[in-house]
């Protein structure tokens, strides 16, 4: 089937089979990798990604339910210079070791704080709930997150 | 000669995030190749059986589906051959690279279809028809040890092997003893559980007759050599490449059957072809781990002081051993009494065989287990004797004067049968924790009630052995354009290797890191290379990287003098420059062409280093549900010497929450029938942010090795230690006024809410 | 885990989704967030999946005098934020607010949920307890199933494979009406071991009545407990009728045994959470 949608901005069009999911088609068909494939059942949110601004597991939605709608990777959070402050929060506190649930984790953050700037530990905590991470210990995933809000609160959303 | 060290010591970001944060790391699952096809796996659905048939002709009526290996097309199915202490006997357990006439776990790979994409792969595995008789499963230690049902009957026996560790006089120190006191305890099956599950593409070059296989990790040399003696390939037609890894914890990385049926699908079918492995067969075909119990008897002074510890430790390895499969065992045995001065011992282990998933090692191999098995046994002797709970630690550590203290022998004999604990002051970690805990002020919540839940306080003393030999090899190159490659053997599983060997790189050449490269791992880089396990990579590796950039400076000066002809002596390296003593100067980038290299090894003679600390927990239990909450965990290890604090408090946090789970949550339930019912993340439950938000782990460096040039210790699998005995002994001192005697893990809430509903009967004294 | 072959589409009116529901082996999927893991594990093999995401009209939230009505493409997010449920239905936005993860209530629904029927879901509990209706529509044309009758056991309902689920009632909510919603699970969006969801209004003398007490997790569907409820009617709300009322849950239900919990277990958790949730009820000023 012929999907067309956009990613990171730019516009796509995918001829898959019904089953493949969302997660799949960014990885093998777009070749985007960033986005990593933990469970395909829906728990570890390694696969997340962003769907029209809301926050998605890539791996519970089929490529052809993403008809229209505007996808954002892990990749489309970067810029070419320098790293976000997201991402600069993550590398000072040493939030991520093997980087495997990292893209998740940033797609997750950044749609958090997009929506809620001013999102406390606990908020963070009980978003990042569902992001399941073995290395680290989760305790500087979110002081990175905490440390990345006032980036948020100066620019506009998206 | 190191000067002043920029690098080491720092809290250097790590060179590795860079492509991570930007959704560029390259994973083997993230690997494509022009012509690809993709293997799923057929796996045993029986627990135990003689396979009838296999009818694989449905499958290959698909379209897309290009092949299917069964035993039959290897001729002689080749057997996995153990890494780590394949002692005499252990040959008759091994485990064949596919099941030929008989499974003895389900999962046990039966059959590899290879087709267009993976969906099509899954599909074939489902079109074919498998036939086994069952036979009766060995589903536990005990079935196992009675011996009615055998795994391999000309074996006559489901023992794998036997270890003791023996020191002292242990019959006169039971006989002398005031108060002696035996238990039984039990850890689960659980597992290292990397979010990244397992992956092979192999591509095989008939022309040349290369075999390229990427997803390698921890031990590629050794599996680099294993695969080409499976595949009838010399060593040198064979690369093992380590793309990035996604966690490893012990676990990935040793030689799995997928190892060795994806390159030889490769080579069979002279296309690239890829296999990732998904979350459902992760959790059936990935090492398992831990399933220990023992029965153990203490022996005491009334003051408290430890004279002796015997007994009997069984472990459920599983079907076949696995390359590590024995590790475990060995350090159960041999680590039993951890940090602490016991000079009687007689503890005798068996590894048995059970049709369930074979075992291997994951973080702390032993060391987890035997750490609750003894502080539980050691917080009971303190309560019957009326003994404070730090004192009952501290009056036993083995003390700095001890130093190095001599083990308990280990037979049989193999590496580290005899070793010693290296250097150290095993009080200063326990006296910093009890301060930065709070452990004064949090003593009088000790049991009491608090807005209807119950509060206990408990403190483990632990020691981590590291640094298995025999050596690890590097190489420095100058490049070009002046810059440093440095290449080491040791490998990358998410452990910021690439950071902290350019940091040692760096400072002892006295240039900036951004000058440095490192690249590790994969076979094309080195001749050897030995890897990462048993926290090695900084002792091994980083101390072949510092010997190697100093003989690299030394090489630096003699080129620079011949050039300026003077004496290596009077050149002066600094800053990256060559320098004589009137001035005259010399870039990295100039002396390029002169080819500078150094090629290093370095080893440590198998003399481990012992990392040791003191951990502290609060808890509060909700009687009502069960709920355990953290409320303060306090980590303190002496690591001999911080080279990057930054990843080293990382390693510290990740392994206080990966051991957390395995105390409160994570199990690998089996039925009757040997299937296993934890199939999903659903059931099987790792820690999340909301779990244990509240940990500090604090290092120090106050004793650094003296078994390498660094003076690091291996530190990676410390805290994870006493996880398990720290929650049982604050739940059991919370629900103390239940009579509450927790004996195994995990400390689930039905488990808890049982110890709390039901007033049991105080312990019986043993007070002689 | 990828799924089974399958053909997939997308009609724009739901006439067409009953057709093609009547005509194949077909599964309908709006949100996926349970459909997609059963397909993963091959649990579910349909031929044809029907999307309802071109479908209008089903995902409205609609709150006047006879209750609120949500459509059953409306999505946990939805309930969410939307301010006026906070008065109009408290408990349904209490046992909300404890549905899965953040990435899982973007794309969720209501008629998801109650079509997939978990024995352990807090919609499907929230439904039973609240008497509420589930609207079908179907080759039959629309009919309407109360709760009660609706959930027939684990992951099993009275929905036919004809039929769509468009729409769920809740009846009104009276304003000065006592409730509380507690559940219980290891760790932050499990599945719950057990939960409590109940409601009782107070006549002038302050006696309890109309008492409405609900369980999940405790037996193969989300039951209402009837002796329970018996006990609280025409009574003073106080401290020695809540453990009573706690004790004779525990004794009320037949729970089942997992990897997580036996019975003895979940029978006493049912009696803690219906004795939390009771005392909460009492001391909430309405």
């Amino acid at each position: 089937m012929r999907v067309c949608f956009e990613v990171n901005g730019k516009a796509v069009e995918v001829d898959v089979e019904p089953r493949t999911h969302l997660a799949d088609c960014l990885r093998e068909v777009l070749r985007l990798t960033g986005t990593h494939l933990g469970c395909e059942h829906g728990v570890c949110g390694a696969c997340t990604v962003i769907v029209d601004g809301a926050a998605v597991r890539s791996c519970l939605m089929l490529a052809v339910q993403a008809e229209c709608s505007s996808v954002v990777t892990v990749e489309g959070l970067s810029n070419d210079e320098a790293l976000t402050p997201l991402q600069t929060a993550f590398r000072k506190h040493h939030g991520l070791q093997c980087g495997f649930c990292t893209p998740g984790m940033l797609t997750t953050a950044h749609a958090l704080l997009t929506d809620e700037p001013d999102a406390d530990a606990d908020r963070i905590r009980e978003v990042l709930s569902g992001n399941l991470c073995r290395c680290t210990g989760y305790i500087g995933i979110v002081e990175a997150v905490l440390e990345a809000r006032v980036a948020y609160r100066k620019t506009p959303p998206r | 000669m190191i000067g002043m060290n920029r690098y080491i010591g720092s809290p250097v970001e790590r060179t590795e995030d860079l492509r991570f944060l930007r959704g560029r790391g390259e994973f083997v699952g993230d690997l494509w190749r022009e012509g690809l096809l993709h293997a799923a796996i057929l796996r045993s659905p029986a627990a135990h059986g003689h396979i009838r048939g296999i009818d694989v002709a449905p499958a290959l009526e698909l379209a897309g589906v290009r092949a299917v290996i069964t035993a039959t097309d290897l001729g002689v199915v080749p057997m996995i051959p153990l890494r780590l202490l394949p002692l005499p006997g252990t040959e008759r357990f091994l485990q064949p690279v596919i099941a030929a006439d008989r499974v003895r776990y389900v999962g046990e790979p039966v059959a590899v279809v290879v087709a267009d994409s993976p969906a099509l792969a899954e599909d074939g595995v489902g079109a074919i028809t498998l036939e086994i008789v069952d036979l009766p499963p060995v589903i536990d230690r005990h079935t196992s040890g009675h011996g009615d049902a055998l795994l391999f009957e000309n074996s006559g026996t489901n023992l794998a092997m036997r270890f003791t560790a023996t020191c002292g006089d242990i019959d006169a120190a039971f006989r002398e003893a005031a108060y002696v006191r035996r238990e039984q305890f039990q850890v689960q099956r659980h597992m290292a559980m990397t979010m990244e599950p397992r992956g092979v593409l192999a591509e095989w070059d008939g022309a040349r007759e290369r075999m390229t296989v990427f997803g390698a990790a921890k031990v590629a040399f050794f599996n680099r050599d294993t695969l080409a003696k499976l595949l009838g390939l010399r060593g040198s037609s064979v690369d093992l490449i380590e793309n990035d890894v996604g966690g490893g914890f012990g676990a990935r990385g040793e030689f799995y059957p997928e190892d060795f049926l994806i390159p030889f699908a490769a080579r069979r079918l002279e296309r690239p072809v890829r296999w990732i492995e998904d979350r459902r067969e992760h959790l059936i075909a990935m090492n398992h781990a831990r399933e220990t119990d023992c029965d153990i008897e203490i022996a005491c002074r009334r003051d408290g002081t430890i004279l002796g510890v015997r007994g009997e430790v069984f472990v459920d390895i599983g079907a076949y051993i696995r390359t590590t499969g024995l590790i475990a065992p060995r350090t159960t045995t041999q680590f039993l009494t951890g940090p602490y001065r016991v000079p009687n011992q007689r503890i005798i282990t068996e590894a048995l065989l059970t049709n369930k998933t074979p075992t291997g090692t994951y973080r702390a191999p032993g060391r987890y287990e035997g750490s609750f098995f003894f502080e539980r046994l050691l917080e009971l002797a303190a309560h019957d004797l009326g003994i404070d709970i730090v004192e009952m630690r501290r009056r036993n550590l083995i003390g700095a004067a001890e130093m190095p203290y001599k083990l308990p022998l280990l037979e049989p004999s193999g590496p580290g049968a005899v070793t010693e604990a290296d250097s150290g002051d095993y009080a200063e970690p326990l006296d910093r924790c009890l301060a930065e805990f709070g452990w004064e002020q949090k003593r009088a919540l000790q049991g009491r009630v608090i807005d209807g839940r119950y509060h206990g306080i408990a403190i483990a003393c632990f020691i981590e052995g590291a640094g298995m030999g025999p050596k690890e090899t590097a190489r420095l190159d100058l490049e070009i354009d002046g810059t440093i490659t440095v290449y080491v053997g040791s490998a990358a599983v998410g452990q910021g290797l690439e950071t902290v060997m350019g940091q040692i790189a760096a400072d002892t050449l006295g240039i900036a890191l951004d000058q440095v490269r490192v690249l590790h791992g994969s076979t094309p880089y080195l001749k050897e290379g030995y890897g990462s396990f048993h926290s090695r990579s900084t002792i091994l590796g980083g101390s072949a990287v510092l010997e190697g950039a100093r003989a690299l400076v030394e090489k630096i000066r003699s080129a620079a003098a011949a050039r300026f002809g003077v004496e290596a002596t009077d050149i002066e390296f600094v800053d990256g420059r060559a320098r004589t003593k009137d001035g005259r100067a010399l870039s990295l980038a100039e002396l390029a062409a002169d080819r500078l290299r150094v090629d290093v090894e370095f080893s440590n003679n198998n003399t481990l280093t012992y990392a040791y600390g003191t951990a502290a927990a609060h808890v509060a239990v909700d009687p009502g549900t069960g709920q355990v909450e953290l409320l303060d965990y306090v980590a303190v290890e002496d690591v001999g010497r911080i080279i990057n604090p930054l990843t080293l408090h990382g390693q510290a946090v990740g392994g206080i929450v990966q051991g957390l789970g395995g105390a409160m949550m994570e199990n690998l339930v089996y039925d009757a029938n040997g299937q296993l019912l934890s199939g999903s993340l659903a059931d099987y439950q790792i820690p999340t942010a909301t779990d244990f938000p509240t940990i500090r782990a604090f290092a120090l460096q106050n004793h650094p090795s003296p078994s390498n040039p660094l003076g690091v210790k291996g530190a990676g699998e410390g805290t994870i230690i006493p996880t398990g005995a720290l929650m049982a002994n604050a739940v059991a001192n919370a629900l103390a006024s239940f009579g509450a005697m927790p004996t195994a893990l995990p400390l689930s809430p039905a488990r808890v809410w049982r110890m709390a509903s039901t007033a049991a009967q105080s312990a019986s004294k043993n007070l002689t | 885990m990828k799924p089974a072959a399958f053909d997939y589409c997308a009609p724009a009116t739901l006439p067409e989704v009953v057709d093609l529901l009547s005509a194949a082996d077909a599964a309908v999927i709006a949100g996926g967030q349970s459909l997609m893991p059963l397909l993963a594990f091959r649990l579910a093999v349909p031929s044809l999946l029907v999307d309802l995401r071109r479908v209008p009209g089903l995902d409205t939230i609609a709150i006047d005098d006879s209750g609120v009505r949500l459509g059953a493409k409306v999505r946990w997010c939805d309930i969410e934020e939307n301010d006026r449920l906070a008065t109009a239905h408290p408990l349904l936005r209490e046992a909300v607010a404890h549905v899965a993860h953040y990435a899982i209530r973007n794309r969720g629904t209501v008629g998801g949920s109650l079509a997939h029927a978990d024995p352990a879901a807090e919609l499907p509990g929230i439904a039973v307890t609240c008497d509420a209706e589930i609207v079908l529509f179907g080759a039959s044309g629309e009919r309407v199933v109360a709760a009660a009758e609706f959930f027939t056991g684990p992951l099993s309902t009275a929905r036919q494979s004809d039929e769509v689920i468009t729409e769920l009632r809740l009846p009104a909510w009276p304003e000065r009406r006592r409730w509380a919603f507690r559940e219980f699970s290891q760790r932050q969006g499990d599945f719950a071991l057990a939960g409590v969801a109940l409601f009782y209004d107070g006549d002038a003398q302050g006696r309890a009545h109309d008492a409405h007490v609900g369980v999940i997790g405790a037996c193969d569907r989300p039951q209402r407990l009837p002796i329970v409820e018996a006990i609280l009617n025409g009574a003073t709300v106080g401290d020695v009728l809540i453990r009573e009322a706690a004790a004779l849950a525990a004794q009320a239900v037949d729970p089942p045994a997992d990897l997580h919990a036996d019975v003895a277990y979940r029978r006493a958790l049912i009696a803690t959470l219906v004795e939390r949730a009771l005392r909460a009820a009492q001391a909430r000023r309405p």
